[in-house]
Parts: C-alpha cells; sequence; structure tokens
C-alpha cells in the first residue's frame, strides 16, 4: 500500500492546484456576442447539405445532393433560376440569400442517426452551418431534428415518410416538406377499394423499424376503414436481402392482396421476389391477386425493372406532374427542365423535396430578414405558397408539416424509356389527407436560437 | 507519485498535457488557410477522441494483457449509452448519474457474458463474444423497441419525468425546450472560443470534463498493468494451461479483467450519451466491435498509450476525411492545367470522401505489415534512431552518412 505524506507546502500547493482547477469553468460562461448560432457576419452564408453517400439509400442520396448543388445555383443566380420564376413568392433575387453568396458543406448519414449526427455536429461546430438539411431515412430525421433543436439551428428534413418526424417527434426548429405514411394511406385507400373492390384480405410484409410501423399502421386504418380485412402483418428484417421465406406462405394465408411496407432495396427484392413466386398471375378467393406498394420512387421503380407493372403506390412528386395535372402544378417542369440540363435526366421526388426545401429555407430567411432561427420559424409556420411542382401548400403551424396533393401512382406497363417508369393514376387533393395536428402526439416546444 | 514510478508518471503527466492543449495542437492550421480543413479542434471531434480513448484503453486492458479477442465490446457501449440515456431521462439532466449508472450496467452485463464466453478461449471465445453482440444488437433494434427506442434510437424529450430536484439537474423543461446534459449547471455544449491571430481555439467545457474522465481511466489502466493482478493476466496470455496445471484457477481473474474492460466500455458508452443524447441500436452492430479492435493494433496492443492514438486516429479519417468532396479537390488542385487537374482528382477521389474507409485499410495493411507494434513502434524507432544520433554524437564516433 502507498503512504500518504501530508506536509504543510503540500497541502497548500494541492489547495491552489484544486482552486485553479475549479475557477476554470467560470471563463466558460462568458456569453458569446453573437445573437444565435452561426450568424452569418462575412459576405457567404454556410448551408449543410447531410445525405447519406453510403449505405441502403445512397442513391437517393446522390439525387439528393444533385438538387441541393442546383438549387445553391439557382439561389446565387446561375443557371436558369428552375422553380424561383415559378414560386409564389418572389422573396428571392438570386443574390444569395440577404445579400450573401450561399456556400455549402456536405456529409455523410450513412442512413445511422448516430453517424449523421456526428456529420451534421461537425458541420454546425467546425462549417459553422446555420442550417442543415437532407437525410433519407426517418430514423435520421429524427436524430438529426432534435440535433439542430438543441444547437439552435433550422433543420429542413429531407426523405423522410414516417408520421413520427412532425409528429410524435416534432421539434420547433424542424420542417417537413414531404408527405407521410397517414397521407399515403388516406390517398391510396379509395383508389384502392374503386379498383379492387371493397371485399380484400390484406397480407402485410412491413420493414422492422419505425417507417415501417407508422406506413403499415396508416394503411391498416384507412383500408379496414374501406372493409378490407386485415389477415397478417409480419415484420421483416431492415437488413433482409431474400425475402423467399416471407413470400412463400403468403398465397396460403388466405389472403388476395399483399401490401409491401417496404422502401428503396428492401422493396426491390421483396417485389421481385413476390413476382417470383407468381403472386401476380395467381388467384385467391376468386379474385386476381394484387400488389401494393404504399411508398413508391423512380428510383426504386427502376431497380425492379418490368416487376412494378400495374402495381399501385403513392408519392410525394413525379417528374410528369404537370404535363399530367395541368398548369396548377407550374414549377414541375421548371425544375425537371433546369436538372435534366444539368444532370441529363429527370429528377427524383427526393431531389425534388430536398430543392423546395433550400427554396423555402432562403424564402423565409429573405421574409424574416433574418437568418435568426426563431425569425426563420416564424416565417415558415402556417406559409402558403404555390409553384414548386405542388400546387397549393401549406406549412401547418402546428407541427411544420407541408400539406398538399399526393399522387397515387401505378408502374407502367409499357415503358417508352427508362425514366418513364410511373403513370400518374390520380391526384388526392391536400384536404382529403389532411388530419388533426394532436393526433401523433408530441409536443414543438419553443423554438431555439441557440448562443 | 500516486503509486507510479517515474517513466508511468511522465506518461501521464505527458498525456494530461495532451489533453489540456487538445483545442490548440488539433488546430494547427489558421482559419481562413486551405488546410483548416484538416483541423480536428471542434467539440464534436475531441470528445469522440477521448471518449474513444477511454473505449480503446479498456478494450487492450482485455487484449493487450490476456490476449483474449473479444468481438463483443460494442455490445456493453450500446449498453452504456441507453443505460445512461434513461438516467438522464428518469433521473436528471446532471451526466453523474448516467456515468456511473452506464459503467454499473456495462459491468453487470460483462459479466453475464464473460461467465458464459470465458469458459472457452481463442477463437471459440472471440466467436461468442460477437454472437452474443449481434443478439444485443438485433434485441436492441426490434425487440426491444419500448426500452431502446427501435432503429430511431432513444433521445430525451419534453415529457420526460426527471424527477430530482432542479438544482441536482431535475425538471422537464427548459423554458419550452429541452435541457441540455450538464454538470451542476454547465451544460456540455457550452465552449469559450479564443480567437488568436488567424486561429480559433474552441475550448468545450464536454470535452474537459470527458478528458479528465480518460485521465482517470488511464491512471487506473496503469496502475492495472503494474499490478500483481495485472502479471497474472500476461502469464494467462503466455501460457494458461501451465497456470492450470501449476493448480492456479485463472478464470477468477479472467472474468474480474473482462469485467473491467466491459466497464470502461459502458463508461465510454455513458459519456457519449451525455455529451450528445441520442443512443442508436447501430452503436451495438458488430462493425462497431471490430472498430475498438482495429484502434487498438493500430495503436499498438498492450502498450499503455497506443489504444489512444489509435482510436484518434481512425476517429480522425472518419470525420475529416469522409468530408473532402470532390468540388475541394478541384479547388486545391486548379493551379494545375485543366487535363492533369481532372487526372489528378480522378485518382485521389477513391481515397477521400466516402472512400476513406479504403485509404484507412491501406493504412492498417502498412501498419501490420511494417509496424507490427502499431504507431508506438513507429514512435520508438524514431526515438531510437534519434536516440542513438546521439550517443554517437557523444562518445565521438562518426558514422558513414546513409
Amino acid at each position: 500500500m502507498s503512504k500518504t505524506n501530508m506536509t504543510r507546502r503540500g497541502v497548500l500547493k494541492t489547495g491552489t492546484l484544486a482552486g485553479a482547477g475549479l475557477a476554470v469553468p467560470t471563463i466558460f460562461t462568458a456569453s458569446s456576442a453573437a445573437a444565435f448560432t452561426n450568424e452569418p457576419t462575412g459576405s457567404s452564408v454556410t448551408l449543410g447539405f447531410n445525405v447519406p453517400q453510403t449505405g441502403p439509400y445512397a442513391d437517393e442520396g446522390a439525387d439528393e445532393l444533385r438538387a441541393y448543388e442546383l438549387a445553391v445555383e439557382h439561389l446565387n443566380g446561375g443557371g436558369d433560376g428552375g422553380m424561383l420564376s415559378t414560386f409564389s413568392s418572389k422573396a428571392l433575387d438570386g443574390t444569395g440569400i440577404l445579400g450573401k453568396k450561399v456556400e455549402y458543406v456536405t456529409g455523410d448519414t450513412q442512413t445511422k442517426p448516430d453517424a449523421a449526427r456526428a456529420s451534421a455536429r461537425s458541420m454546425i461546430e467546425k462549417d459553422g452551418a446555420v442550417m442543415i438539411t437532407g437525410g433519407s431515412s426517418s430514423g435520421v430525421a429524427v436524430a438529426v431534428q432534435a440535433l439542430c433543436q438543441e444547437a439552435g439551428i433550422i433543420f429542413m428534413a429531407g426523405l423522410t415518410h414516417s408520421n413520427d418526424t412532425t409528429g410524435k417527434d416534432k421539434k420547433a426548429n424542424g420542417f417537413r416538406h414531404f408527405f407521410n405514411s397517414y397521407m399515403s394511406g388516406a390517398a391510396l385507400a379509395p383508389i384502392l377499394a374503386d379498383r379492387y373492390g371493397k371485399d380484400r384480405k390484406a397480407y402485410h410484409l412491413t420493414a422492422d423499424y419505425n417507417w415501417g410501423y407508422t406506413t403499415e399502421e396508416a394503411v391498416r386504418t384507412s383500408t379496414e376503414a374501406m372493409g378490407w380485412e386485415t389477415v397478417a402483418a409480419v415484420k421483416t428484417p431492415l437488413a433482409q436481402t431474400d425475402f423467399s421465406s416471407y413470400v412463400a406462405p403468403v398465397l396460403n394465408s388466405g389472403a388476395d392482396v399483399l401490401v409491401l411496407n417496404h422502401y428503396g432495396g428492401n422493396m426491390v427484392n421483396s417485389l421481385t421476389s413476390a413476382v417470383q413466386f407468381g403472386l401476380r398471375a395467381a388467384e385467391a378467393n376468386g379474385k386476381n391477386f394484387e400488389i401494393v406498394v404504399p411508398l413508391y420512387s423512380r428510383l426504386m421503380a427502376k431497380g425492379a425493372g418490368k416487376n412494378v407493372a400495374g402495381i399501385f403506390g403513392s408519392t410525394n412528386w413525379h417528374w410528369s406532374l404537370e404535363n399530367v395535372g395541368g398548369a396548377k402544378y407550374a414549377g414541375t417542369n421548371a425544375f425537371v427542365q433546369s436538372f435534366g440540363q444539368k444532370y441529363g435526366f429527370p429528377p427524383s421526388q427526393a431531389a425534388h423535396t430536398t430543392y423546395c426545401q433550400t427554396l423555402l429555407y432562403a424564402d423565409a430567411v429573405q421574409r424574416a430578414g433574418s437568418f435568426n432561427p426563431c425569425a426563420v420559424a416564424e416565417a415558415l409556420e402556417g406559409f402558403e405558397f404555390d409553384g414548386l411542382g405542388n400546387g397549393k401548400t401549406l406549412y401547418r403551424a402546428e407541427d411544420h408539416q407541408c400539406f398538399k396533393d399526393v399522387l397515387v401512382v401505378k408502374g407502367k406497363e409499357n415503358p417508352e424509356n427508362e425514366f418513364d417508369l410511373l403513370e400518374i393514376v390520380d391526384i388526392t387533393p391536400a384536404e382529403q389527407v389532411s388530419y388533426d395536428a394532436s393526433i401523433f402526439g408530441g409536443d414543438l416546444g419553443s423554438c431555439n436560437a441557440g448562443a | 507519485m500516486l503509486g507510479l514510478n517515474k517513466n508511468d508518471m511522465r506518461l501521464l503527466l505527458i498525456v494530461a498535457a495532451m489533453v489540456a492543449l487538445a483545442p490548440i495542437i488539433l488546430n494547427p492550421f489558421p482559419e481562413s488557410s486551405a488546410m483548416a480543413q484538416f483541423n480536428a479542434g471542434y467539440p464534436d471531434l475531441m470528445q469522440r477522441f477521448v471518449i474513444f480513448g477511454i473505449f480503446a484503453i479498456g478494450f487492450n486492458i482485455l487484449f493487450g494483457l490476456t490476449g483474449y479477442l473479444s468481438f463483443g465490446h460494442a455490445a456493453f457501449l450500446g449498453a452504456g449509452s441507453y443505460a445512461g440515456m434513461w438516467m438522464l431521462k428518469l433521473l436528471s439532466i446532471n451526466v453523474i448519474p448516467a456515468i456511473i449508472f452506464s459503467t454499473f450496467i456495462a459491468g453487470l452485463i460483462s459479466l453475464a457474458i464473460g461467465w458464459i464466453s470465458l469458459r472457452r478461449s481463442g477463437i471459440y471465445f472471440s466467436i461468442l463474444t460477437l454472437a452474443f453482440a449481434q443478439m444485443a444488437f438485433s434485441l436492441a433494434a426490434s425487440v426491444l423497441t419500448p426500452i431502446t427506442g427501435g432503429e430511431t434510437g432513444l433521445q430525451t424529450n419534453l415529457n420526460d419525468p426527471r424527477v430530482l430536484p432542479s438544482f441536482l439537474g431535475g425538471g422537464a423543461s427548459d423554458g419550452g425546450n429541452i435541457p441540455k446534459p450538464s454538470l451542476f449547471g454547465m451544460e456540455m455544449t457550452a465552449s469559450f472560443k479564443l480567437p488568436v491571430a488567424g486561429w480559433e481555439w474552441t475550448f468545450n467545457w464536454g470535452y474537459y470534463v470527458c478528458g479528465v474522465i480518460m485521465l482517470v481511466a488511464f491512471y487506473v489502466a496503469i496502475r492495472v498493468f503494474r499490478s500483481p493482478f495485472g502479471l497474472m493476466l500476461r502469464a494467462v496470455k503466455s501460457n494458461q494451461q501451465r497456470m492450470s496445471y501449476t493448480g492456479l484457477n485463472t478464470r477468477p481473474y479472467m472474468l474480474a479483467c473482462f469485467v473491467i474492460s466491459g466497464m470502461y466500455a459502458g463508461l465510454a458508452g455513458g459519456l457519449m450519451a451525455a455529451m450528445d443524447p441520442q443512443v442508436g441500436a447501430e452503436r451495438m452492430q458488430w462493425t462497431a466491435s471490430g472498430e475498438v479492435v482495429l484502434m487498438t493494433i493500430l495503436g499498438g496492443i498492450g502498450t499503455l498509450i497506443g489504444p489512444v492514438l489509435g482510436a484518434g486516429l481512425i476517429k480522425y479519417f472518419e470525420n475529416i476525411f469522409s468530408k473532402i468532396n470532390s468540388s475541394l479537390l478541384h479547388e486545391w488542385f486548379a493551379f494545375l492545367p485543366d487535363g492533369l487537374e481532372d487526372f489528378i482528382v480522378a485518382i485521389i477521389y477513391p481515397f477521400i470522401g466516402k472512400g476513406w474507409h479504403l485509404t484507412l485499410g491501406l493504412m492498417f495493411m502498412a501498419v501490420i505489415i511494417f509496424l507490427p507494434g502499431g504507431l508506438v513502434e513507429l514512435g520508438q524507432r524514431i526515438a531510437r534512431r534519434f536516440g542513438k544520433g546521439r550517443t554517437a554524437n557523444a562518445t565521438g564516433e562518426t558514422k558513414p552518412a546513409e
């Protein structure tokens, strides 16, 4: 055992050291002069684009990044201006935001909440980003939204479809333009009842995570209200690639509709598997067997190839919307054109929503006259706009969710080219998919400006 | 002093100085220079350096001393994080209960896992720990969703109870906002920025809390390494059978070592939750377990400082290299003629940004092949070379230039 020798000098020395140590924290309390986190003081402003560059949603992430770069170009007065010319608010003039040139930093979320937060924190702490946007998964969106709330930064959600993002986990500093599971269910159910009848028996395969649960629940609730019956709901692991063991029991279960609550690579694999098992050609209960995919995207349709032909689903936006729905959806063609000119192919819905989010943020700052997150949030709350490709849209103040028309789409039987994969079947008006802001619980809290 | 010999004391003081001055050391490039991209002195990354340093130190107590390669340490890290998070939600936003409870829970879980896994050694032990860790991951990601928040993870909320009185960090809301983790009122995110000439140094409160805990953890590790207990563990590494034949039961020693190591991981997990209140299940995935093995090997197995260096290096790559994108590369090489610029960027691009794993892999191979003792061996070789030069001069001998 060690022996302790106490001397007067020793005690004094230790005492002084301890005192100095205890005094250290007081220098940290000196509050800085900035009014809010990362107040831009120079001639430029930095935005943080946090998208999955690796992992299962890397395709969506790459498309999001393209849209962000395009949006920055348009905000700084480059290119043809895209949707700036059709946007109903005319506050933006192509000179950046509040006269400051827009610059950006990028990060990789890896579709993991931890990695996404690390990347967002480095953007905030190191690069001085004043707004974070992006993400292609609800888990990431919820995690990064909470971080931004804590840091006093505005978060403009990218592709996130779970009800929780603006429901149970909503935050005062977070905003979502994309639609959600509830809206998918509400838009799909009437079409399904119309095409497939009201006495159907559904079998759900659900990705075993947050988004899967809320989507399954939304589709179940709205189809059961139409008279459908749910035979079974089976959860499949997110990392699953071979779905044959999940698809095999479907045909003998007494169900005549298969609902695939899968996204991205999951959906491509499960759908392919279902088609290989001959479900499309099968008959059950004297009816044709049908497959439904609640959340569709063009990138997924591309992955699943001709298997998507005739399969119904919902989507936030599609590049052919203005051609089908008419001038009501102005902005779509302008965006498709400038995106196509730069990259050589039409944008996906992920690209569209992130482009809109960037413009909406810039516009809100311009109208508020300040980058202060609280001022920006106030400008966005209850904001009604048009001309961003979805028709008339409202950013609801109660939960920071956008309300706009939802598209019901169907895989094309005879696509003309590799981008022409989805066909718009119906456009469900916003009123039909609106809901009371309180049904999902959660609390916005109050806006945080940080610093 | 403190029961350490002179060399160990010097090492501890060097580490202490490095931790204290990290915000300055890690920001070698002025803010406005093009090299500022490579600065690592911002709070989030510095916190990660020391937290993963603790994780790797703990792992090294098991792997470095006994040679038992655990592939399941991420389970303890994750368990610690969840435990800490629940303390932040239920008890108080003060980080102390979170840190204590996370260490305790990780200790319990490692006791259970160690009890079973330590019945086997070598590859079977590794596989058992890996199996347990994957089990923990699957449980956290799906079955235990009510406790772990599933894929979305666990966060602090406005409606959390936080039952302790407010001066101890209780209370649900702070002016309509979720309170931030703090130590008796000092928020972990609070920073003091000091602009000096072209540099800006950020002294972050949370970082220093982690730093002090890391120093304590480092000190305890030195004591373990130098103790009779540590000697026993080394004996297990050199020949466990012979120890059994001489009548010594090695299992209690191994179990104690495994639990200590697990508690280090839990402590690191608890600190992660305290610095950034969000826990996701992927923190338990086998890749996270593999990462700490890489850190330890990269830094130097069985050395005191090695794992900390290894942890720092890997986190640096993950956070700095992964953020370099192609437009930045083009900016750097803009002085070259166009064709050459594109060519050079095309060559470098696969190794940066999302390709940072590739660079790390190459470096890992280089270290294994040329420096089996890790970064510490590199340091020793350099020191020896300079040391030799000095003694050669002192004795007046001259060596032909190489």
